[in-house]
């Protein structure tokens, strides 16, 4: 009764075919979205923006673009810490060649160079699946992180090899270097989240994101109906490559400021993977939902001993985290291998049949 | 353009040419680090031909076999018992592994299974360093970690005998699964594990069985690495060296994993010792990727991985 939508008739094939078809849809979404815009900036604490918001706005973003390949073209990759180097290298390059650019277009043209090598590491899907594409992918991810590691152009021979985000104004107000504020930091994360999730919800629901799921379904009856892989396979790769391209360049402009190869390790990759299995394969909610339960679980894991007053060694606490990660990531496969996308559908249609039973 | 050319395909093989007994050195040392990877292979390889799980874990069960171990040992037990109660714990294991992780996951896609296996893998992490501590141990295994000289050629024992056991080890496992009753229905289980479960082959003790055979294989495993290198965190990441030979081998295949690990340890050994100068050294961490994705592009399930019939 709560989440009733009886009574909307839809009249036109386009409000039919709408993005949120259910009027209270609407209304959520856009109060959440003002909301996120106006709240933290106002209210939320330095600690909170740092440690908490930017993150989970950038891996979100990283988690979509991971979504994108894994979870809409099935496509397994464990090579997303590679290609967020190269955003945040490409981003640093273009920043210090051409200080005068909007720092903005700058995002845009590291998530296009992390497209082009992202194609490349695409080619071999032609011919490889399953696991064997999954490992295939690490070589792009050991040999990418190598390579920035190695030839020191691309961190233009800082004698440590690590790159920092030159100070940056866009519409007067600092949005990068060690001066700009968490508030603004905060403002430019969010719009290019909000932004690219709305482009990855309208690609996924057209032609493109069809044929995509089409490929990840069964890609010898796709091709048959004229579903043509190499496009298909290479865009999800390429696109895919561009969002974690713009999340790896806000990897290291907005939040950590300055950054070495070690930022983009195989971990990283692997805690991208785990957003978009935890929030839901093949869902633009989920890569969401899983970046803010990955970003929560480690702070809430190290503040509720402390809560509880149980002091621990150091050395214990961390391994302590750890077990209850992985325990708690195996949970969460067992009790909805779906994922969180699939819990928040189920309390959907709870909510509209509540309180009858049918 | 010419002396790059030169540097890349002529320099290199005069150089193997000139210093032969160099050469052998460098061959034996990746043949005998080929096997040790071949040995982490297997684990993988046994795990997903059973039970179709890619089980990341592996590299952190060699770890925690390791730790086990040595941490008896320290403890005072004589090597006999500690190896004993080594093998105890991997199989109560690979019982707790069934029963927690991959019973309630049974039939959901390969890929949920394998981030099961990922976060089994920091559990399993965080468990065993909780338990014996986390500081560098030395496992002595009694074999000297030195060099005789033979024919001319520098051969250290310690890896002959690390590639010796790495050698009876898959013997005895090619034997277990081809003569034994229980190795039968492994296979047949590996093949098709709902009419292998039709005619009456219990699945869950066929997982128990893999995943215990596994561990123990991770057990060897950590003994020879641990006796090399120390056993410490580190030794979990032989995982990621084992990934490459298993792709070049092919996931399903037990010869496969020895020969893969046989390519993939010698052409690291070359391409870092003749090679790696060339691009500024420590290569071996992506090298052995490159060059089993290019055996890859030729044949997509690895050298002896079952051909793959696509059907729609």
């Amino acid at each position: 009764m709560i989440y009733r939508e009886a009574g909307q008739f839809k009249t036109t094939y386009a409000s039919d075919q709408a993005m949120f078809p259910v009027v209270q849809d609407r209304w959520v979404v856009l109060a959440l979205l003002a909301a996120a815009f106006t709240v933290p900036t106002a209210l939320a604490s330095e600690y909170w923006l740092q440690a908490i918001l930017i993150p989970f706005l950038i891996y979100a973003l990283a988690a979509l673009g991971l979504n994108i390949l894994t979870g809409y073209a099935g496509q397994i990759s464990l090579g997303t810490g590679g290609f967020m180097a190269v955003g945040g290298y490409a981003a640093f390059k273009l920043t210090t060649a051409f200080p005068d650019v909007n720092i903005l277009v700058m995002f845009l043209g590291a998530g296009l160079a992390a497209a082009g090598v992202g194609l490349v590491f695409g080619i071999p899907s032609l011919r490889i699946k399953g696991f064997y594409l999954a490992v295939a992918t690490l070589a792009a991810q050991f040999f990418l992180v190598w390579l920035f590691n190695k030839v020191a152009w691309f961190s233009n021979y800082a004698p440590s090899g690590t790159i920092t985000a030159p100070p940056h104004t866009t519409f007067g107000v600092m949005v990068t270097g060690p001066q700009a504020s968490a508030q603004a930091r905060y403002v430019v994360a969010l719009g290019f989240a909000v932004l690219f999730a709305l482009f990855a919800k309208n690609l996924v629901r057209g032609r493109v994101g069809r044929s995509w799921m089409a490929i990840r379904d069964r890609d010898i009856a796709a091709e048959i109906i004229g579903v043509r892989p190499l496009r298909t396979k290479l865009l999800a790769f390429g696109i895919s490559s561009f969002y974690c391209g713009v999340a790896g360049a806000e990897y290291v402009f907005l939040y950590l400021g300055s950054a070495e190869t070690l930022a983009f390790d195989i971990n990283l990759s692997f805690l991208v993977l785990f957003m978009v299995i935890i929030g839901g394969l093949g869902s633009i909610l989920g890569s969401f939902l899983g970046a803010a339960f990955i970003v929560m679980v480690p702070i809430f894991l190290t503040n509720v001993p402390h809560a509880m007053g149980l002091g621990m060694p150091v050395a214990l606490q961390k391994q302590v985290e750890l077990m209850v990660f992985g325990g708690l990531i195996v949970f969460f496969l067992i009790v909805e291998p779906q994922g969180l996308a699939r819990l928040w559908q189920i309390t959907k249609e709870k909510l509209r049949l509540w309180p009858f039973p049918h | 353009m010419l002396s790059l050319l030169h540097a890349v395909l002529v320099a290199p093989f005069m150089d193997m040419a000139s210093a032969p007994a160099f050469f052998v050195e460098v061959l034996i040392g990746g043949i005998a680090a080929g096997l040790m990877y071949s040995l982490v292979a297997l684990g993988f390889v046994l795990i997903f031909k059973a039970s179709g799980v890619f089980n990341f874990a592996q590299g952190v069960m060699v770890l925690f076999a390791a730790l086990t171990l040595v941490g008896l040992m320290e403890k005072g037990a004589p090597v006999a018992l500690a190896l004993l109660l080594t093998i105890a714990v991997m199989v109560a294991l690979a019982f707790g592994i069934e029963r927690v992780v991959l019973r309630p996951l049974v039939n959901q896609a390969p890929i949920i299974l394998f981030m099961a296996t990922i976060g089994l893998n920091f559990f399993l992490e965080g468990f065993g360093e909780m338990l014996w501590g986390a500081n560098v141990k030395k496992l002595d295994v009694g074999i000297p970690d030195e060099s005789v000289k033979v024919a001319g050629v520098l051969i250290n024992k310690l890896e002959m005998s690390a590639a010796g056991t790495a050698a009876v080890l898959v013997g005895v496992l090619a034997v277990f699964f081809q003569r034994t009753r229980i190795g039968r229905a492994l296979r047949a289980v590996a093949d098709d594990h709902e009419a292998a479960l039709s005619i009456g082959i219990p699945l869950k003790t066929i997982w128990v069985v893999v995943w215990s055979v596994a561990g123990l294989v991770a057990l060897a495993t950590g003994i020879m690495w641990g006796a090399k290198s120390g056993v410490q965190f580190s030794l979990s990441l032989i995982a990621l060296k084992a990934l490459p030979v298993l792709i070049l081998g092919g996931f399903t295949s037990v010869p496969g994993a020895i020969v893969g690990g046989l390519i993939i340890g010698t052409g690291e050994k070359l391409g870092e010792v003749y090679w790696g100068p060339l691009v500024g050294g420590a290569i071996e961490n992506w090298f052995a990727y490159a060059l089993a994705l290019v055996f890859l592009v030729f044949r997509p399930q690895g050298l002896f991985g079952e051909r793959i019939i696509e059907r729609v």
